[in-house]
C-alpha cells in the first residue's frame, strides 16, 4: 500500500509539488497501477535469463567533423529563460545564509 | 474521380507524374479539407503556411525527372507534434514546451525533405505520447472522424484522424507502446512500428528511449511501405539505429505460416472484434496461408513489464526539461523553486503520474522487485518470441480487444493502459509490427473499424508488408 508521504517523498524527489487533493487521487491510483504490475513479482522466470549478447551494443563513436564553431548559439541561446549575451542567466546556487 | 485529398501515396503520385494535377494544386485540396474540418475534428495543433520555394522545387523536379522522382515528392504529409522541424513550434503536446522552437529537422525531417515531401501541419498527441486517447493533450482532444463522440486513440491519435478525414496524404506517428498501431486500428489506416532502430530517432522528442520509434500512419500497405522506406537507415546522429542485415534475413514466403496465441484471447476482446479476427484469418486460410497455434506464456505479463519499464525511462528523460535552457519557465525564488515551479506548471496529470511512477520503480528498494524483473521478463519474452518464430513466420492477433471509446469511458489510468495489452510487446522486443484494417464493428448505430496485428522477427518489415498486402486483397 502506498502512502500520502511516499507519493509526496517522490514528488519531491522528481522536482513536482502536488496539491492536497492530487496527492490523494494519486496514492489512490499509485495502489491500483502497483497492485497491476505486482503481478511480475509471482512471475516465475528461467534462471539462465539475461547474459545474451544483443546484435547491437552502445559503443563510443569516434570524433568526426564537427559543425563550425558557435554555429548553433543564437538558435539555442533564443530559446533561454533568462539571457546575458549568449550566456544562460541562472540564479545564485551556493546560499551564505 | 477521387478529390485529390482522398488520394493515397500511390494515386497522388501518380497523378501527379500524368499531369492530372499539380504539386500545388494536391497541397491546396488538403488545406481546404482541413479549413473544413480541422475546427472540429483538431486533428493539427498547428498548420504550416505554405512553402512556395518547396512546392515550386517538388514541381519542378516531377517535371523533370517523371517516374525517376521519388514517390514522395510533392506529397502533402502530416507530422506528430514530438518530430523536430527545424524553425518550427514542436510541444509534444504539453503546455512545457508550448513555445519550443525546434532548431533542427529530425533525421526522418531531413529525409523527407530530400525525397521533397511537404509538411502541412503538426498534429496533436497525448502528452509527451503518453496516453492511448489523446484526451491528454494540453491542447484539447482529436475526435475520431468515423464517430466524433469517440477518441482516434493514441497517442498518434491527431496523425491518425489527419490521414483518416483526409486531412492529409498519410502522416508520421511515433510508438513506444503502440502509439501508431492502436490509433491506426481504431481510425481505419495501417499502422507500422519498425524494428527498434530501424528509423533513426534523432529529432523525436524521447518518451521511452530503449522502445520508441517512428513510423508511418497511412490509408494502405504501399503507402506505409513508401513512407518507411523514405525514412529508415542507419544514422550517425543516433547510436541505438541499426545497419541492414544486423538480423538473420527473412525471406517472404507465398504461403504464410500464421501463428496465433489462442490462450491470450480467451478473455478480455469483445465477441465481435474477435469474430472479425476469425473471419479475416479464415479468409486468410481460403487464400492458402495456413494457422499455427504457438504459445507466448509470459505476454501475459508484458503489459506489467511495460508499465514499470516506460515510466522508468519517461521519469529520466523528462528530468531535463527543467525550464532553465528551454520550455517553460516559472520564476521562483531559488533555483530549486525554478525547478519545481516550471515543471509543477509545465506537466499535465498523466505526465506527472508516469514521472512518479517511474521514480518509484526506480528507488532502491524497489529497483529489484520491479524494474530488474521487468527487463528479465522482457529478455523471456524476446526469447518465446523468436521460438514461435521457428514455426510461424509471422503472429497475428487483434491490435486493440475494442473498437474506439468513448471520451471520458476510461477515467481510471489503469483501464487506459490495458487499452495497449496487445500492442506493448512488440516494443519491448524491438520487432517490427504493424495494423491492417480487417473490417468493422457496430456500436451505436455506427461502423467503427477494427485492425488486425501482425508481428515479424527483427528487420523482417518486408514480410509484413507482404502480410498486410495478403489482407487487403483478402477483402
Amino acid at each position: 500500500m502506498a502512502t500520502t508521504e511516499e507519493v509526496k517523498k517522490l514528488a519531491t524527489l522528481a522536482r513536482i509539488k502536488l496539491a492536497d487533493a492530487e496527492l490523494e487521487k494519486f496514492t489512490g491510483e499509485f495502489d491500483t497501477i502497483l497492485g497491476y504490475v505486482g503481478q511480475l513479482e509471482k512471475l516465475n522466470l528461467p534462471q539462465n535469463v539475461g547474459g545474451e549478447k544483443p546484435p547491437l551494443r552502445n559503443i563510443m563513436r569516434k570524433d568526426g567533423d564537427s559543425h563550425a564553431h558557435a554555429a548553433h548559439t543564437e538558435k539555442l541561446a533564443e530559446q533561454f529563460s533568462a539571457r546575458e549575451g549568449n550566456a544562460l542567466r541562472v540564479k545564485q546556487i551556493i546560499q551564505h545564509d | 474521380m477521387t478529390r485529390l485529398n482522398e488520394m493515397t501515396i500511390v494515386e497522388a503520385a501518380r497523378a501527379l507524374r500524368a499531369r492530372e494535377c499539380t504539386v500545388r494544386e494536391l497541397w491546396d485540396a488538403c488545406i481546404k479539407a482541413i479549413e473544413e474540418k480541422n475546427p472540429e475534428l483538431h486533428a493539427y495543433l498547428e498548420i504550416f503556411p505554405a512553402d512556395d520555394a518547396a512546392i515550386a522545387a517538388a514541381q519542378k523536379r516531377i517535371d523533370n525527372d517523371g517516374e525517376k522522382a521519388p514517390l514522395l515528392c510533392g506529397i502533402p504529409l502530416a507530422i506528430k507534434d514530438n518530430i523536430l522541424i527545424e524553425g518550427n513550434i514542436v510541444s509534444a503536446a504539453s503546455k512545457m514546451l508550448e513555445n519550443y522552437r525546434a532548431t533542427y529537422d529530425a533525421t526522418v525531417i531531413s529525409k523527407l525533405k530530400e525525397q521533397g515531401a511537404l509538411f502541412l501541419g503538426r498534429t496533436n498527441m497525448d502528452e509527451f505520447a503518453m496516453g492511448s486517447s489523446t484526451e491528454h493533450s494540453a491542447f484539447g482532444k482529436t475526435l475520431n472522424p468515423h464517430d466524433i463522440s469517440r477518441v482516434p486513440g493514441g497517442s498518434s491519435g491527431g496523425s491518425a484522424t489527419a490521414v483518416a478525414a483526409h486531412l492529409a496524404i498519410a502522416a508520421l506517428g511515433s510508438d513506444t507502446g503502440g502509439s501508431i498501431r492502436q490509433p491506426a486500428a481504431l481510425t481505419g489506416l495501417v499502422g507500422l512500428k519498425p524494428t527498434y532502430g530501424a528509423v533513426s530517432r534523432s529529432g523525436l522528442i524521447a518518451m521511452g528511449s530503449s522502445l520508441d520509434q517512428i513510423g508511418p500512419l497511412a490509408k494502405s500497405v504501399s503507402d506505409a511501405e513508401i513512407l518507411y522506406d523514405a525514412i529508415r537507415g542507419k544514422d550517425t546522429l543516433d547510436a541505438t539505429s541499426i545497419p541492414e542485415g544486423l538480423y538473420e534475413e527473412r525471406k517472404v514466403p507465398q504461403q504464410f505460416r500464421i501463428g496465433v496465441p489462442w490462450h491470450l484471447l480467451r478473455e478480455g476482446v469483445d465477441a465481435d472484434v474477435l469474430a472479425a479476427f476469425e473471419a479475416m484469418l479464415k479468409r486468410l486460410t481460403n487464400a492458402g496461408h495456413s494457422l499455427v497455434d504457438i504459445e507466448l506464456p509470459t505476454s501475459s505479463h508484458a503489459l506489467a513489464a511495460y508499465y514499470v519499464i516506460m515510466p522508468a525511462e519517461v521519469s529520466t528523460n523528462l528530468a531535463r526539461l527543467d525550464g532553465i535552457r528551454y520550455g517553460h519557465f516559472s520564476n521562483g525564488k531559488t533555483l530549486l523553486d525554478d525547478y519545481i515551479n516550471s515543471r509543477t506548471e509545465g506537466f499535465g496529470e498523466e505526465t506527472r503520474r508516469r514521472i512518479l511512477l517511474g521514480t518509484f520503480v526506480l528507488s532502491s528498494g524497489y529497483i529489484d522487485a520491479y524494474y530488474r524483473k521487468a527487463d528479465a521478463a522482457r529478455a523471456v519474452l524476446r526469447r518465446e518470441y523468436r521460438d514461435a518464430f521457428e514455426k510461424a513466420d509471422i503472429i497475428a492477433f487483434p491490435t486493440t480487444p475494442s473498437p474506439a471509446f468513448k471520451f471520458g469511458e476510461k477515467s481510471d489510468p489503469l483501464s487506459m493502459y490495458l487499452e495497449d495489452i496487445f500492442t506493448v510487446t512488440a516494443n519491448l522486443t524491438g520487432m517490427p509490427a504493424i495494423s491492417v484494417p480487417m473490417g468493422t464493428v457496430v456500436r451505436d448505430g455506427k461502423k467503427l473499424p477494427v485492425g488486425i496485428h501482425f508481428t515479424a522477427p527483427h528487420q523482417a518489415e518486408s514480410v509484413l508488408f507482404a502480410c498486410g498486402n495478403a489482407v487487403e486483397k483478402a477483402f
